[in-house]
């Protein structure tokens, strides 16, 4: 493992430098052992600029991250009325019958952030809708992570929506609607970025 | 006090006196001791040849200090935590089994050889590298701490916990990491002119996700492949991991495998719904990556108790998310005079920094803590001033003095003052 990586370090086609000073090592001249040094000191100072560039070029990358701006969001569509069932099916074990269990609640708390009890939910505190297709698609449910179909998520984002009173019950979400929801908190924020 | 306490070790903890005791217990039981005066003894391990060498080692079995776990909540018990046991390890090292954990749906088991690390976005060309791959790289090795965002809330809440200094501040850890610079990788992709932020991904089942600001990102930031010197463990992102130094420990996205490159942040759930500093007018700060200067004494700490009068050793840890631990001071008396302790380890960038001062108790009622001062000039604050501006719903990055009283009897406790 450890010599074909080398091998693949001698040999890179960005690397001519480096492949030159290794073909003077193996004609072993001590003028060679001397421009090798050299050589070796000169990269001790460039540093970065002799990397092996292993960096196999890649054409159609799943994109897997959906942001405020719908990017990466799949075709299909769902409502309200839609994701009440999925819901039941697949979530409501762990977060309720309408969303609201204790401990794992997703609903509630609008106007509650600047009292002395916030509280944190979809509906008070999330300042995207985009991101609850991007979490639901990727980490639930719980122990079954991405196995919901596309129609599945966008349902189930517009049921947690419709329950935090953001959406109607037969309001179709898609790739185009969903990043134009507009979320209550979504000036609740002051990024550092520090 | 009594005599059979002159044999405790002189950081005297209660983990370390029931490993003694165990130990005399086991001679007796085996039968070995020679009934001569205790002085003339031979130990039974120095009369015959012990175990032989092994291709793993282990620690000795009269050293039993563990991580404290606390599982998720009962609909997901893998996505809990394990606090390191700050009281019992010295230095500024965590041994990798002992390191912290914070994971929000388990430990995946990579098989790296199906694993690589994929950059795309606005790049110019994706890129796509294995984990043979990265390895070949120029490697940097440093050490720094990695603290949870979460670490000490405890402290924000309105009753100080009796609790120990592991219950309290354990999501705290100080390894050596080795990786390969992340801006060699995203210049090899190549950044177009659209780019301004990275989105790390993980392959756990959670697909943790976070955003960093390019700069940040083109700064320290390295793909972890070792820790301490051996190839990173699974529960610390095996095979690779986004290390950022000084930041909270979320951005460190384990078990790492793509990273896009695009113009804004994702707002992933991790960093709107979670991770963000909710403040009392209910305004919350969001993308508040740096840990702040921070301290906390290890020894005396809560849940020990004082055996004796005399010389201790008070010692802690200190770190700053924004340089080197320029100076930490100790106080005895509650905050009333503070003196400098002595540094070691001194003027690691965002490293743990082990401090010491001596320390004569007489029996008396005493309160001690200590305060850090990072090479920004950042002092760390007291509890009052930590939590000065934020909600009762916001209990991360909190960095306040910590408070450990010591009573008559010995019994140290954690107090606010």
């Amino acid at each position: 493992m450890f010599i074909s990586s080398s091998l693949r370090w001698l040999i890179g086609p960005h690397n001519l430098a480096v492949t030159a000073a290794a073909v003077l090592v193996l004609l072993a001249s001590p003028a060679a052992l001397t421009q090798q040094h050299s050589t070796l000191a000169e990269a001790a100072q460039l540093g970065h600029h002799l990397q092996p560039r292993l960096g196999r070029t890649v054409d159609n990358v799943a994109d897997s991250i959906v942001s405020p701006d719908g990017s990466a969001l799949p075709e299909g569509s769902g409502t309200a009325a839609i994701g009440e069932g999925v819901y039941r099916a697949r979530c409501s074990a762990c977060h309720g019958p309408v969303g609201a269990q204790k401990g794992n609640s997703l609903v509630g708390g609008i106007g509650s952030l600047a009292t002395g009890k916030p509280f944190k939910s979809i509906g008070s505190y999330w300042p995207y809708a985009t991101t609850l297709f991007d979490y639901i698609a990727r980490a639930m449910p719980y122990g079954q992570e991405k196995s919901l179909t596309a129609n599945e998520v966008y349902a189930l984002t517009a049921y947690l929506l419709h329950l935090n009173g953001i959406v109607g019950a037969q309001q179709v979400v898609d790739k185009d609607r969903l990043p134009v929801i507009s979320m209550p908190n979504r000036d609740g924020f002051i990024e550092l970025h520090r | 006090m009594t005599g059979s306490d002159k044999r405790l070790p002189e950081q005297g903890g209660l983990l370390a006196r029931r490993s003694l005791l165990k130990a005399t217990t086991v001679g007796i039981a085996g039968g070995f001791l020679l009934p001569t005066q205790a002085a003339e003894t031979v130990p039974l391990w120095s009369t015959h040849s012990g175990s032989a060498q092994s291709e793993y080692g282990e620690r000795s079995a009269f050293v039993q200090d563990q991580r404290q776990v606390q599982f998720g909540n009962p609909y997901g018990p893998q996505a809990g935590v394990s606090y390191t046991p700050l009281a019992t390890l010295n230095g500024s090292i965590t041994p990798n089994s002992l390191h912290f954990e914070r994971h929000h749906s388990g430990i995946p088991a990579i098989d790296p050889s199906l694993h690589s690390l994929t950059i795309y976005g606005d790049v110019k060309r994706a890129v796509r590298f294995s984990v043979d791959d990265l390895r070949a790289y120029p490697l940097e090795s440093h050490c720094y701490f990695l603290e949870c965002s979460g670490n000490s809330y405890l402290n924000t809440l309105p009753r100080a916990q009796d609790l120990s200094v592991q219950a309290i501040h354990g999501l705290l850890s100080g390894s050596e990491w080795t990786g390969v610079p992340l801006r060699y990788l995203l210049d090899e992709a190549g950044l177009d002119s659209r780019a301004r932020w990275i989105v790390a991904e993980g392959a756990d089942a959670s697909g943790h996700t976070r955003s960093l600001p390019i700069d940040l990102a083109r700064d320290k930031v390295m793909v972890a492949l070792y820790q301490n010197g051996e190839v990173l463990r699974p529960a610390q992102g095996y095979p690779m991991r986004l290390f950022v130094p000084g930041s909270e420990g979320n951005v460190s996205v384990k078990w790492l495998h793509k990273i896009k490159v695009q113009q804004t942040p994702a707002y992933s759930r991790e960093e709107t719904s979670k991770y963000t500093d909710l403040l009392k007018n209910g305004k919350a700060e969001m993308f508040s990556f740096a840990m702040q200067v921070k301290s906390v004494i290890t020894s005396p700490s809560g849940a020990m108790v004082l055996q004796r009068r005399g010389i201790y050793e008070v010692s802690g840890l200190a770190w700053s998310g924004a340089g080197s631990i320029r100076g930490v001071e100790v106080s005895a008396d509650g905050g009333q005079s503070w003196v400098a302790a002595t540094l070691q380890s001194q003027g690691g960038d965002r490293a743990l920094t082990r401090f010491r001062i001596p320390w004569r108790w007489q029996g008396h009622g005493a309160v001690l803590q200590s305060r850090a001062t990072d090479s920004a000039g950042n002092i760390q604050p007291s509890r009052e001033m930590a939590l000065a501006r934020y909600s009762a719903a916001g209990f991360y990055h909190y960095n306040g003095i910590q408070s450990w009283a010591v009573d008559p009897q010995g019994v140290v406790k954690n107090v606010y003052i």
